[in-house]
């Protein structure tokens, strides 16, 4: 688990870096990529309050449903994204409506 | 010779028709029985109308209206091809049933534009079931709130034409673990009761976006509870259940249920299994018209038989 963190930690930089940094609305979201049918990382563990941003890096859209309707993505195109700020721990599964094979977690701590 | 439709062309014929390229390739869809007739030899014997029967409906599937990718970056194009094409046939079908992935992305604009293409189609009923791209918007609104009337916004609907039952479901809404796509409990219930007292000998035509039968389960290409269904439709003589969802022909006889899924208009998909995942194939540009087309089912009164042909867009 500490790895998939420390991995996405390492993207938040590089995003950080390419958006030429805004770090008071980007210091607390972390993003998960859908790529080649899969989300990456799976399963990210995030602190309460922090925000997840999926974005789409396939050719294909995807979308992101939480599986108890917590939150829903619109349709996201190649390099479309989608934001959601957890405010409870917890682990909160979620999915692609187009792709249903394709699920992956948020571990809220 | 064509007056039988289990009759396979001679060779010599049959090359024959290899010469006619798109000129498609006709099934009957009686009693089990699923044969492809030769359409250029039934042309040749001047009974080509006669084998082809009067035109029931035109099945066109996954116009993915707004993909712009380098499978196909112009789909509006093969949409407007496809339906010249239709147009152009001798006698119109009265209605067209569209199995889903109107859209890709749900946007309303793209639903706006597929509107607008395919009310230039000289069909006077469009009958609609939505495919998983046209639930795909946040509030899943935008295609029932267009299409949804025929079926109280369920998704699912029955009608009668000429005869025939058909029956339109919905099967993008719920999925299983896997992906494969579900019917769900009060649709199933639904169909049960529809079906109720109707008789065996009532040609029945059943058509949803995903394939009604497991074609390849890891790539969710079917659907997880369509044995329950098949239960309510076996006592049938006659059943076509026709899908879209992987833009290419697959076909399965089973008793007297034939399966049938359409190509799509927009850009073609792998065979099952092969590559990374169900994603648009890229194909040279000269044979890209050779894989997209539609479907266009008729029916023939003795032996009474519905008929499906499949044309492609070269």
């Amino acid at each position: 688990m500490k790895r998939m963190v420390l991995l996405a930690a390492g993207i938040l930089a590089a995003s950080l870096h390419a958006s030429g940094g805004r770090a008071t609305d980007s210091a607390s979201t972390i993003e998960v990529s859908a790529r080649s049918f899969m989300f990456s990382p799976a399963t990210l563990t995030v602190k309460a309050g922090s925000t997840v941003r999926w974005i789409n890096l396939d050719e294909e859209p995807h979308t992101v449903l939480d599986d108890s309707g917590l939150y829903r993505s619109a349709a996201l195109d190649t390099k479309d994204s989608f934001s959601f700020r957890f405010e409870k721990p917890g682990t909160y599964h979620y999915r692609c409506t187009i792709h249903p094979w394709m699920v992956g977690s948020i571990v809220v701590e | 010779m064509m007056s039988t439709h289990d009759v396979i062309p001679p060779r010599r014929r049959a090359l024959k028709c290899l010469a006619y390229g798109g000129a498609g390739t006709l099934f009957a869809l009686s009693g089990g029985v699923l044969s492809p007739i030769d359409l250029a030899t039934a042309a040749a014997d001047g009974k080509a109308a006669a084998q082809l029967g009067k035109p029931l409906f035109l099945q066109i599937s996954d116009t993915h209206i707004g993909f712009n990718k380098e499978a196909n970056p112009d789909v509006t194009g093969t949409l407007q091809r496809t339906i010249a094409l239709v147009n152009a046939l001798p006698e119109s079908p009265a209605l067209t049933i569209h199995t889903g992935d109107i859209t890709h992305l749900s946007r309303p604009s793209e639903f706006d534009l597929a509107q607008q293409l395919l009310s230039q189609l000289k069909t006077t009923e469009m009958h609609t079931v939505p495919g998983e791209h046209d639930t795909s918007d946040a509030t899943v609104s935008e295609y029932f709130s267009r299409f949804g009337k025929a079926s109280g916004n369920k998704g699912y609907y029955s009608f009668d034409h000429a005869g025939v039952h058909f029956i339109g479901l919905i099967n993008v809404l719920q999925f299983k673990a896997g992906g494969l796509g579900t019917l769900g409990e009060e649709q199933l219930e639904w169909v049960e009761a529809d079906l109720k007292g109707r008789s065996a000998s009532t040609p029945l035509v059943v058509f949803a976006h995903m394939p009604l039968w497991t074609i390849y389960e890891p790539w969710g290409w079917g659907t997880a509870d369509a044995p329950r269904l098949l239960g309510y439709l076996r006592r049938f003589g006659s059943v076509t259940v026709l899908n879209g969802h992987i833009h290419q022909i697959v076909q399965k006889v089973e008793g007297n249920v034939t399966f049938h899924t359409a190509r799509s208009t927009a850009y073609p998909q792998p065979v099952a299994g092969e590559g990374q995942g169900p994603v648009p194939l890229k194909v040279p540009a000269d044979q890209l018209l050779g894989m997209l087309g539609v479907s266009n089912v008729s029916m023939r009164e003795r032996p009474r038989s519905l008929m499906l042909r499949d044309t492609t867009l070269t």
